[in-house]
């Protein structure tokens, strides 16, 4: 790129062609106002605000700086008299219909209006004039923020957000010249608007017309800020909590996040008043005759070591066992498993993951040798197809699913395959709308074509893969006209999907729970895995298989080894070099025998095998399949520990419960979807008695008789790093400013972007595993006519412990609901909000009717974060027999109407 | 149109649309014929529209609002717009328009009861060496004196 030599203010620079002024200014210091400028918002519908218009010599009038790139030879003066004179007038007419109520607005310390009228000296408007001041009506309705027209400045940044960055365009322009305002189409409220609630207009608006809904009065300058990683889902947004006498007050993107790019969602933006909801555990407490009781930590402590001490004695210590958690630290998770290994000497340990994407951890690590994410998030961004399956991204992945929908404006193809017409789904090329459990047979039949047409990438099939000759024997059968009627589709759109996927260079897959939560979902995984092989889509920018995480640290939980087979890093329980080098490190006796899964635990723990089980922050009483069996289970292990930061629907039937702090009290690190380990910070003190996990471990770790002492959670890190091949580089320090994505092997390595690149694959050659296509466990019948899939939706997370103690969320969903086509609705007498009855042959719920197309007819979809209505009362325990993750996707049901 | 006639047939949009889908900036070209086909565009048109091209509401809405021409609410059978750009104003141009809302009964924006006109002030119509002017529907009238706007709106 040819450089340009420029005068700015009297200092010569040379910068690289196409630079704007402003930009360039920025390079040595010089930062020229702004109002609607953003880096990522495209210029051609900005440049509106004119507070950055600078003097260049020799034209006839002054120039946005935002949006004129620097020509050779370009002098540049920013702070001429005429520069500050036109700025004061652009002032002086913002306030001619501004209000100046500055000492009660609550953006004071945030707004640019009041910063450059500062900066400016403008005092009040020249131009004043008291019939034009606008008397609008603020609107109060979305839940979250406001929006005060009244304080609009019109420089358009909210609307160019909406439509460019989170791609939802819920707000626009209307009208024109003096008329102009920020609006919802046909003038109608926000909340009857497309709006998201992500808060993005709310973190980017300049003055006081959209802001966040507060309870507490504060000033932005009495508030520090700390940086820290969201604890919601796995894209890993990196925001600034802002906090105010040890009270977290507000939440913003942090302007650098690799992971995020300076957007959150709902959940990021406004969903942080769980920190601090009274319903907090603020102390140890211990059933006494069925009641909790008020406990110290001593007591606590000692009850429970007791308890393990006894169980271990007494049945060995395969008879105890827990779950870790996916929401905590990795430094809490890799202690956890130390725990339990290390001094409990069992490998009963095991996480959400099993329930989540065991078959991608499975399934991936046998063919490409690693069973993560194999690109990073915003490679999307360049990506020429997208394939999305089983993955409803714009709601669980909010701030990736708005990417997606970026890319699509920059011109990339969407395929999506799924069983409900999803938001993705509208914004398609190709829609398949698959019946549930028919992965498999979609998968080949998109294979079935490309090698029938010759699309495949015979080249790199050659050089880097294995087994290609069973492939190609495996998918002759699947025939486009044979898939379409297993999936319920159209064979000629199989056909266009392959053809679609396999026609360029740059193809990457995206797929979640709808492919990974079947009694097949391995071979799920591995189908999409050998279709991406198949194409050479593997290796390189842009493309790829990215299966999307949950949680915010169920890749971090999975790398620490909180699973039943795994040391951190995946070595394997089973391999005596890996057991060597542990039982050296860690200078104890480690046990080799593969430990029980969170779905083996239940069904041992139901015959009465187990005697403790310690869950730290999960909550399977509503996570987990099949819940009359849970409870039967947990009702029957003699010894029941629940550390959490609230009394859980599982916690309430504990023995022991220990109050945990929460994400905003604590040092540590997540590693979020792509591989990128992220800083979490402190912000506040533990809420009432409460205790970082890591602390609760280690001191239960020495009251069992291992001495170790970590001082603080860089410690553990740092040991986490000397034994964990792939985080060997990773320490605070070098993380402090940007996360690093693993494999990261030693302090030199700047970290992975994407994985396998060259071909070069952990396993060494990528493993084609075909599959056949076999039906799921239950199918609809006389007695069950209809199939229930389940899933997430946007404004909650997992078993809602967190978002239903947010106000705004909880009152725009309260309790569980059923999306039901309106034929079916129909045929059953089901009306919008009636109450239905559902039940399978494992229990039965009352829930709430939506109707709407969104689903099939036949097929009824629920979300499973709500105890109230639990979805998981219903849904099948039967587990993939490699994997041990259990059906959540396909349960056959009945459907009933409640009479009023 | 008339003032509360209901949207009953969408084919006839989808025909508008599915003509000029694959033309780049189509989007006023399918408004101005469906704005000629059900008289305004009101929400039901411009949704449709959005989802068919796959394009936020906001961005028709913004586009219905910005330019007069467009409008949201029906029309009567005749509009009459009165010029108010310079020329015509300087000629006179208010006076005109006072004498019409006399004579039916309406402010410049509004309709008739009846559903049969609706008064409007516009800019310019480029036709300046005639005025005042007035417009009927595509009919023009120039040089305009208050007295013969009885006898004109009575033609129709």
């Amino acid at each position: 790129m040819s450089m340009i030599k420029i005068t700015i203010d009297g200092q010569i620079l040379e910068v690289a062609e196409g630079t704007t002024i402003l930009e360039a200014a920025k390079k040595i210091g010089i930062i020229i106002p702004t109002f609607c400028h953003h880096e990522l918002l495209d210029i051609i519908d900005g440049a509106a605000c004119r507070i950055c218009l600078v003097e260049i010599e020799g034209a006839k009038s002054l120039a946005p700086s935002c949006a004129i790139p620097v020509t050779d030879g370009m002098v540049v003066y920013t702070d001429s008299e005429s520069v500050r004179s036109s700025r004061r007038t652009v002032l002086e007419l913002l306030l001619s219909k501004h209000p100046l109520d500055c000492m009660t607005c609550v953006q004071a310390g945030k707004c640019k209006l009041q910063d450059y009228c500062y900066q400016y000296g403008v005092k009040s408007a020249n131009f004043n004039n008291d019939d034009e001041k606008l008397d609008k009506p603020i609107d109060h309705t979305n839940q979250f923020y406001y929006y005060d027209e009244n304080k609009c400045i019109l420089c358009g940044k909210c609307v160019r957000v909406c439509s460019q960055l989170q791609q939802v365009g819920a707000i626009g322009l209307s009208e024109r010249g003096y008329n102009t305002h920020v609006a919802v189409p046909f003038e109608l409220k926000i909340k009857d608007s497309t709006c998201v609630s992500c808060g993005n207009c709310v973190s980017n608006c300049p003055v006081g017309a959209l802001v966040p809904k507060r309870k507490e009065k504060f000033r932005y300058w009495e508030t520090n800020k700390v940086k820290t990683t969201c604890s919601y889902c796995g894209v890993g947004c990196q925001m600034d909590l802002l906090v105010k006498d040890n009270k977290v007050v507000e939440v913003q993107p942090s302007d650098k996040g690799l992971a995020n790019n300076g957007l959150l969602c709902v959940k990021g933006k406004f969903g942080y008043r769980f920190i601090d909801h009274k319903d907090r555990l603020k102390t140890p407490l211990i059933k006494k005759e069925g009641k909790f009781v008020e406990a110290t930590w001593d007591e606590a402590y000692d009850l429970i070591a007791s308890k393990i001490k006894v169980a271990k004695e007494e049945f060995g210590p395969d008879s105890i066992a827990g779950f870790s958690s996916a929401r905590c630290t990795n430094e809490e998770n890799y202690l956890f498993q130390k725990l339990f290994r290390g001094v409990i000497s069992t490998n009963n340990v095991d996480h959400c993951a099993r329930l989540c994407h065991a078959s991608t951890v499975a399934g991936l690590a046998t063919t490409l040798g690693s069973g993560a994410m194999t690109n990073s998030n915003f490679e999307v961004l360049n990506s020429e197809v997208i394939f999305v399956t089983g993955s409803n991204t714009t709601e669980t992945h909010p701030v990736i699913g708005s990417h997606i929908k970026q890319a699509l404006k920059r011109g990339a193809k969407l395929i999506v395959a799924e069983p409900r017409r999803i938001d993705l789904a509208v914004h398609s090329d190709i829609f398949l709308q698959i019946t549930p459990g028919t992965n498999v047979a979609l998968f080949n039949g998109l294979m079935n074509v490309i090698i029938d047409e010759n699309l495949q990438d015979k080249e790199y099939i050659e050089k880097n893969t294995e087994n290609y000759d069973e492939l190609v024997s495996v998918m002759k059968d699947y025939t486009p006209e044979r898939v379409a009627e297993i999936c319920g589709i159209d064979a000629e759109d199989i056909r266009k999907a392959a053809r679609m996927y396999a026609s360029v260079d740059k193809a990457s897959i995206f797929y979640s729970m709808g492919v990974t939560q079947h009694s097949t979902g391995t071979q799920g995984v591995m189908s999409i895995s050998n279709l991406a092989l198949l194409c050479g889509n593997i290796g390189k920018e842009s493309a790829g298989v990215n299966p999307l995480r949950g949680q915010n640290n169920v890749q971090g939980a999975c790398d620490m080894g909180a699973l039943p087979g795994d040391l951190p890093g995946y070595q394997k329980v089973a391999n005596p070099d890996v057991i060597n080098k542990f039982q050296k490190a860690w200078g104890v006796e480690l046990s080799n025998k593969v430990g029980l899964t969170v779905t083996e635990v239940m069904t041992k723990g139901s015959e009465g095998d187990l005697k403790v089980l310690y869950v730290m922050g999960e909550n399977p009483m509503l996570s987990d399949p099949d819940i009359n069996h849970v409870k039967e289970a947990l009702e029957k292990i003699d010894f029941v520990v629940v550390q959490d930061i609230f009394l859980t629907e599982t916690a309430e039937l504990a023995d022991v419960v220990l109050p945990a702090a929460s994400f905003a009290e604590k040092e540590g690190t997540f590693t979020n979807t792509e591989r990128r380990i992220q800083r979490v910070r402190k912000a506040i003190d533990c809420i009432g008695n409460s205790k970082p996990d890591w602390e609760i471990l280690m001191t239960l770790m020495n009251k069992l008789g291992y001495d170790k002492v970590y001082s603080n959670a860089s410690e553990i890190m740092d040991e986490i790093a000397s034994v964990t091949p792939s985080y060997g580089g990773i320490s605070f320090d070098r993380i402090d400013q940007e996360g690093l994505q693993w494999p990261c092997p030693d302090k030199d390595h700047p970290g992975t972007k994407f994985l396998h690149k060259d071909g070069k694959f952990s396993r060494g050659k990528g493993l084609f595993k075909p599959a056949d296509y076999i039906k799921s466990a239950e199918s609809a019948d006389k007695d069950y006519p209809y199939i229930l899939t389940t899933g997430r939706m946007l404004y909650h997370y997992h078993t809602a412990t967190m978002t239903k103690r947010v106000e705004g969320i909880n009152r725009l969903f309260p309790h569980s609901y059923m999306e039901i086509h309106p034929t079916t609705a129909n045929r059953l007498g089901l009306e919008d909000g009636s109450k239905a009855k559902v039940s399978s042959r494992r229990g039965e719920i009352i829930t709430t009717v939506t109707i709407t197309d969104k689903v099939e007819e036949d097929v009824v979809f629920m979300p499973f974060h709500f105890a109230d209505g639990a979805v998981n009362y219903l849904t099948n325990s039967v587990v993939d027999p490699t994997a041990k993750i259990p059906e959540f996707k396909v349960s056959a049901v009945k459907i009933e109407r409640i009479k009023d | 149109m008339l003032k509360d006639a209901k949207i009953e047939n969408f084919d006839d949009l989808k025909i508008i649309i599915d003509k000029h889908r694959e033309t780049p900036g189509c989007l006023m070209q399918i408004m101005q014929e469906a704005q000629q086909k059900y008289g305004s565009l009101p929400i039901e048109v411009q949704d449709m529209i959005a989802n068919e091209l796959n394009m936020p509401l906001t961005e028709i809405y913004g586009v219905a609002t910005f330019y007069s021409l467009f409008t949201l609410e029906p029309k009567g059978e005749y509009n009459i717009g009165v010029c108010l750009g310079t020329a015509c104003y300087v000629k006179g141009a208010q006076a005109i328009i006072d004498k019409i809302s006399d004579k039916l009964g309406i402010k410049v924006g509004e309709t008739t009861e009846d559903g049969k006109f609706t008064l409007e002030a516009t800019r310019c119509v480029g036709a300046c060496g005639l005025a005042p002017v007035m417009m009927i529907n595509d009919d023009v009238y120039g040089r305009l004196q208050p007295k013969e706007i009885v006898e004109i709106i009575e033609k129709y």
